[in-house]
Parts: C-alpha cells; structure tokens; sequence
C-alpha cells in the first residue's frame, strides 16, 4: 500500500508488560503516546507510518505534473484541492509519527538519504491528462481500500490520523472517476486515452498491496499488534472485486485476459502483476525514481533559507518581546 | 497529544546527526460551527504562535471544520500520565450516586 514491505521488528521484552500490553490490543483499547510499547511495535509504526507520510507527500508529485496543464479552470482548480489534500495527509501522519520519538526533519532526512521509501507506485509517470482521472481511480481506490480497516489500527495517533484522511479521499477517488468518465464517454481518441492510462495504471496499482504476505512473518505480527488489519492478498482481491464494474461501466478493458468471474468463489480471479518488476522499482529502478527524489531533494534545499530566515525572525519577536517586559 | 522527544533514529545505531533548526511543535485546538468547546484536531510546526495559526487553517479547517483556531507550544502542555490512571480516577469510579440513575424515582411521579 502507500506502506509497502514493512519489516516487523521482534525485540527482547518483559513478559509480563508484553502481556498486558498483547491483552489490551487483543481487548480493543487504544495505545497512547505515554504508554508502555514494546520497542518492535514503536520501531515498526515509525517506519510504516513515515513511509505512509513520505508517499503522501511524494504522491503530490505526479499529480502536480497537471495542475498547470488542467483542461479547463474546474479542473484546475479540483486538482489543486486535491494535491493540497495530500499535503495535508503527509501532514497528518507525520505528526502521529513524532508522537513516537522522531521529529518530522529526522523523517523528511531518512527519505532524503534513502533509509526510508515511498510507494512504488509514485514512481510511474503521468503522461497524459487521463491519467489525474486513472491516478484518482485507481491509486486513490487502492489506498482508501488500506486505509479504511486502518483507522481501527491499535494505535491512537495513527487511527485518528486515519480517520481524517479516509474522511477526505473519498472525494478524490470520486474526482478521478469523473474524469475517466468525461474521457471514455467522449471522443474515439479520449476514450483511447482512458483505455491507454487503465493499461499503465492496472498492474502497478495491484501491485500497491505488495506481494502476497501468507508466508511472512512480518505480517503476522503486525497483524496480531493490529499495526496491519489485512493480508495483501485479501485488500487486492477486495480491490480487483469493486474496481472491475467500475471499468465494466466505463466501457474499458482491465488488461488482463484472464481475468474472470469465479462463481465459485464469489470473486475475480486475475493475474498477478510481475513482481521482478515490483522488487526493481523499489529498488529504485522505476521510470520516475530518480525525478521524484530529485524533485524532494531540490524543495528541501531551496527551502532552506525560508525555514531558517523564519526561525531567525521568530527568535528576534520574541526577544524583542522579552526586553520590551 | 503528541510530546517529542526526538530520540534515536529507527533503523540505525549511527552517532546522532548534526544539531537540527527544526520548527517548534505546536497543538491545535479548534471549535466547530456548532458552538461546542474548542477540541484538540493534532499537531505541526511553525516557527511562531502566528504561523502555527495560518498553517493550522491549511492543514486543519480545509472544509470548514472550524470558526477558532487555538495553538499552543507542545513543551508547555503539562499532562497526566498513564501510571497514574488508576488511583487519578478512583474517587470518582466509588460515586455511583453522582449519577441520575443511581436514584429510584416512582413513574407516578412523571417525567424528572
């Protein structure tokens, strides 16, 4: 998801604080700042919440592409809400990660020296204005179908940051949905365009749930912590179930030929995306890898002097204020 | 609340990095249209109480969710803590009589 290949991390603890604190995650309660966590459940929340961060704020990027090249100024303007709202998510998570004993400069730095990643797929390129509507469709869809069953996530901060953002993205799957509306139901070469950005986005977006986790030990304990609340496997099934009508409707073809209704199962079966491809994007082989840590290397180095130039102008008031009493 | 105390980095043992200029954490408070007491929405930097306002308006009242907005440093929130939770909150846990339910009252009464 937006916090792909999260390594879970066991550490030597008390037995009796492990247990009381696996009893009151298995009870339901919340867990708060201030209260006893073991060391692995701290170290993986930062992790899979600095990097849920990073690819909100990293997933502006693709998007941003098109706010100056919008059709009309509706668009424009929809688009812009819309990359501010991802602003404010990586925001949001941000602040729920410092409540663990990181700061948000020390996140934003991890990024920046490659100890920490964003989803794999911020790393595709927009290429055309049919892709804002297959990015909101799709690549919003999936990450809203991970972060719903998140907000009952074990952790207070991070549930209420949750809360927020499922309470905004709804709008920008539904943004998306209209675009790819206007593109199918347009002209021949509109709806080759939508059909052209549903073939790009299609595999990449499946792959947003990474590989399938049945073996992995890691998922099974952030799923009893309750930091994870579903196997991948079940979230992409989930996703192929609601997303195939949607483009039934829209008149495109998911491309991939063996995809299929199973009665029997009550669900799709599909292909699975190509995982070597998978692996080289995270890797940092993806067509846009290099543009997007550019992109976030260059903003942090250029606003450097207006975050210093406003410490200094903040320190200045308040000793004027000081002397002034 | 959130209360920073940045300590090691996660995924390593290195020395501690140079001393950052980082931004002030701030804890935004804000009340809602419908009259009710400002309420704690999260957290952010800005360098002072002014910009901690302009950036919680971005951040936080994107939709209308707010006709006030109170920000306060996070270092000057003092807060109970979590080991004290039970003998903090005993004395009113042993008051059952300080509810309503706690009394009887006949229906001929009528509604009280």
């Amino acid at each position: 998801m937006y916090a792909q290949m999260i390594q879970s991390e066991a550490t030597a603890e008390d037995p009796d604080k492990l247990a009381a604190f696996e009893a009151r995650i298995a009870a339901g309660e919340k867990i708060e700042p201030k209260d006893w966590m073991p060391a692995g459940y701290r170290k993986t929340l930062i992790r899979q919440i600095g990097q849920h961060a990073h690819s909100e704020i990293v997933g502006q990027l693709p998007e941003g592409n098109w706010i100056t090249r919008a059709p009309t100024l509706e668009r424009k303007a929809i688009l812009l809400a819309k990359v501010q709202d991802e602003a404010g998510h990586g925001l949001y998570l941000y602040c729920a990660a410092e409540t663990l004993g990181v700061s948000r400069d020390e996140l934003t730095e991890m990024l920046l020296d490659g100890r920490m990643k964003y989803s794999s797929i911020f790393n595709y390129p927009t290429l055309t204005w049919a892709d804002m509507g297959a990015v909101g469709w799709l690549v919003d869809g999936a990450a809203i179908m991970n972060q719903v069953p998140l907000q009952r996530t074990s952790y207070g901060p991070y549930s209420r940051a949750m809360i927020r953002i499922c309470k905004e993205e709804s709008f920008h799957q539904r943004q998306g949905y209209d675009i790819m509306m206007k593109m199918a139901f347009g002209t021949p070469a509109q709806k080759r365009m939508a059909q052209d950005a549903l073939n790009r986005f299609w595999y990449p977006a499946l792959m947003m749930f990474g590989p399938s986790d049945k073996e992995s030990v890691h998922s099974a304990q952030s799923m009893a912590w309750k930091i994870k609340m579903n196997t991948n496997d079940e979230l992409r099934q989930k996703f192929v179930d609601e997303t195939v009508p949607q483009a039934e409707y829209l008149g495109l073809t998911v491309p991939d030929p063996d995809l299929k209704w199973n009665e029997e199962r009550g669900h799709y079966d599909f292909s699975e995306p190509d995982w070597s491809e998978f692996f080289d994007v995270l890797k940092g082989n993806g067509p846009c890898n290099a543009d997007r840590m550019e992109a976030r290397q260059q903003a942090w180095a250029e606003g450097q002097w207006v975050r210093d130039g406003l410490m200094a102008h903040a320190r200045k008031r308040a000793a004027r204020r000081v002397a002034a009493e | 609340m959130s209360s920073v105390n940045p300590g090691a980095l996660p995924q390593s043992d290195e020395a501690q990095p140079k001393k950052r200029n980082e931004w002030p954490l701030w804890e935004v408070f804000i009340r809602g249209q419908h009259g009710m007491s400002h309420r704690h929405v999260g957290s952010l930097h800005a360098p002072d109480a002014d910009m901690a306002i302009r950036n919680a308006r971005d951040v936080y009242t994107r939709r209308n969710e707010g006709v006030s907005i109170w920000v306060v440093e996070a270092r000057h929130i003092a807060a109970s803590s979590p080991s004290d939770k039970g003998p903090l909150y005993e004395p009113s846990e042993s008051k059952v009589y300080r509810h309503p339910t706690f009394y009887d009252i006949p229906d001929e009464a009528g509604h009280m």
